[in-house]
């Protein structure tokens, strides 16, 4: 039987390929066969390509590009889709385990369809070293179906470290108590050469940009080191930190999930605590320069 | 101007999920409900269109019969009515909450003429399913831009800002358009004491479709296995800076 799948460059992509060898023979469409994208266009040469092919099941990595041209397969093709998987067996029904809640939670679920849609999440299945598929030509594409499509980009303006890359972070949420607060984040941030991140209560309460938000519906980080300011790591904000290497909890209260869900903790006051950090480096710094 | 924005009813899950015996959901029992959080957004990009082009506003949402306090939220925010799709609080997969969204709001639209913009979460916070606005848009044979952080009117167009990887992609789209948006597209304001008295005497119009054999049939939830970090205490107050630092040094970023 022969598979599709939506092939992006990344790594992403690669998984999805390995969970589509189970069911069947990857033939593989590039993401990049339109340009500028144009999803409506990508979703009708899937469905081409479906036909053709007379293919079971198609693929896609469950990014934000490829979750949206399979939704709009799916709706094109009248078929229910299964987004975000961690695991797909054929069958009658086909069998799924996907995300909900930003991964804080996982759904078994039977998908009953003539052709299973899957979405893989990122990171969640390792890739095979298995051969690359043979690529679907895509025609050109039918004019209704460049309606919704890229016609300008706006580079990201560089002011500071960027969250999804930092090295390290130092966040705050609600401990922090106001948006002057964070003079003293920011102090340890910039020593360290970190990124300032907060929780979504602090965006809500307008002291930081959504843009320095971590989490379920901000940005998803992996820093070698995630420094955890008066934050008590709701699962909004746990969905955002499954990369992180090292967490260092500070919170007064010992019980809070986050600091249960740390590698380091430190018990307290995080507006004594983070100045005294701060402190502490400069000490060190002076010490090495003077010995 | 017409808008809908259709959102969903959420737990507000705090630090650790709790499943009812069946393993089949949240066990809510001391959980407080929100909207989805990309959608308090769209109600909110809702209201600002409608301040500032005059017009009707209709929140839509599918959910058992307290959703409708989220819809009384969606009206203290500033939308004129809403439009309940009563549920007996059994799951509804994407496709069929779909289907029953669009035939709502074809029957406004019947009576009242098109929605410019319907609004819509980029994706609910619980179920995630990716696919509820795109299905209604295809259905409605109208263009839907995903995942957008800024929406601007320009005469009979949007021009909609998604977030992707290096900055931001635009598109324009003809009205009337389906949109869907994520958190971060503004900063929703907080309710006033007099919007929530209106809210309470703005009309709700209850519907009751009937659910189809979901064809995602959930089957069980299941938590996932920690990431099996154990907390190591550096002590308490500032007298653990020096334990930090040495773990600072240990990893390398100091």
């Amino acid at each position: 039987m022969n598979v599709l799948v939506l092939m992006e460059p990344g790594e992403p992509s690669r998984q999805a390929l390995t969970l589509a060898r189970k069911f069947g023979e990857p033939h593989g469409l590039p993401v990049q066969a339109v340009q500028p994208f144009a999803p409506d266009a990508l979703a009708a040469a899937l469905a081409r390509a479906v036909e053709e092919l007379d293919a079971g099941a198609v693929f896609a990595a469950g990014t934000d590009r490829g979750n949206e041209v399979m939704a709009r397969l799916a709706a094109r093709l009248n078929l229910p889709l299964a987004a975000n998987c961690i695991g797909a067996a054929p069958g009658d029904p086909a069998t799924v385990t996907r995300l909900r809640w930003g991964g804080s939670l996982l759904e078994e679920a039977r998908l009953h369809s003539p052709r299973p849609l899957v979405t893989v999440a990122p990171h969640t299945v390792p890739a095979d070293d298995g051969p690359q598929p043979p690529t679907i030509e895509v025609g050109s594409p039918a004019l209704g179906d460049l309606v919704v499509r890229v016609s300008d980009h706006i580079k990201p303006t560089n002011g500071g470290i960027s969250l999804a890359d930092a090295k390290v972070i130092v966040s705050g949420g609600r401990g922090v108590g106001s948006k002057e607060g964070f003079a003293i984040i920011e102090e340890l941030a910039g020593l360290l050469g970190a990124a300032v991140g907060c929780s979504r209560a602090v965006t809500s309460a307008g002291w930081r940009p959504h843009s320095d938000q971590v989490g379920q519906t901000g940005t998803k980080v992996a820093p070698e080191v995630y420094i955890a300011c008066g934050i008590s790591g709701a699962t909004q904000h746990m969905a955002g930190l499954k990369g992180a290497k090292r967490i260092l909890a500070i919170n007064s209260d010992p019980q809070a999930p986050l600091m249960l869900n740390a590698d380091y903790t430190v018990t307290g006051d995080l507006k004594e605590i983070v100045p005294a950090i701060s402190a502490e480096i400069r000490r060190a710094r002076a010490g090495r320069t003077s010995s | 101007m017409r808008i809908a924005v259709c959102i969903k009813r959420v737990p507000i899950t705090g630090g650790r999920i709790v499943l009812t015996a069946d393993a089949r959901a949240i066990n809510t029992q001391h959980l407080g409900f929100t909207m989805s959080p990309h959608e308090e957004c769209g109600v909110e990009e809702a209201v600002r269109l409608i301040e500032a082009n005059k017009g009707d506003s209709v929140v839509l949402t599918l959910g058992p019969p307290e959703a409708v306090e989220q819809l009384r939220d969606a009206m203290a925010l500033g939308i004129d009515r809403a439009i309940h799709l009563q549920t007996d609080g059994q799951e509804w997969d994407g496709e069929s909450t779909a289907a029953a969204l669009l035939d709502a709001i074809r029957a406004d639209e019947t009576s009242n003429g098109p929605f410019d913009i319907i609004f819509f979460g980029n994706e609910s916070a619980d179920s995630g399913g990716f696919q509820v606005g795109l299905r209604v848009a295809y259905a409605l044979n109208r263009p839907c831009v995903t995942g957008l952080k800024r929406v601007t009117l320009e005469g009979s167009s949007v021009r909609c800002e998604q977030e992707v990887e290096d900055g931001r992609d635009v598109y324009v789209v003809p009205l009337p358009a389906v949109l869907t948006v994520k958190e971060g597209l503004n900063l929703p304001r907080y309710p006033s004491v007099p919007g929530r008295m209106r809210a309470r005497s703005k009309p709700v119009a209850d519907v009751t479709p009937a659910r189809p054999a979901p064809r995602l049939e959930l089957v069980k939830l299941l938590v996932p296995a920690g990431q099996g970090r154990r907390a190591e205490s550096l002590g308490s107050g500032a007298a653990a800076a020096p334990a930090v630092v040495d773990v600072f040094q240990k990893a390398g970023v100091l």
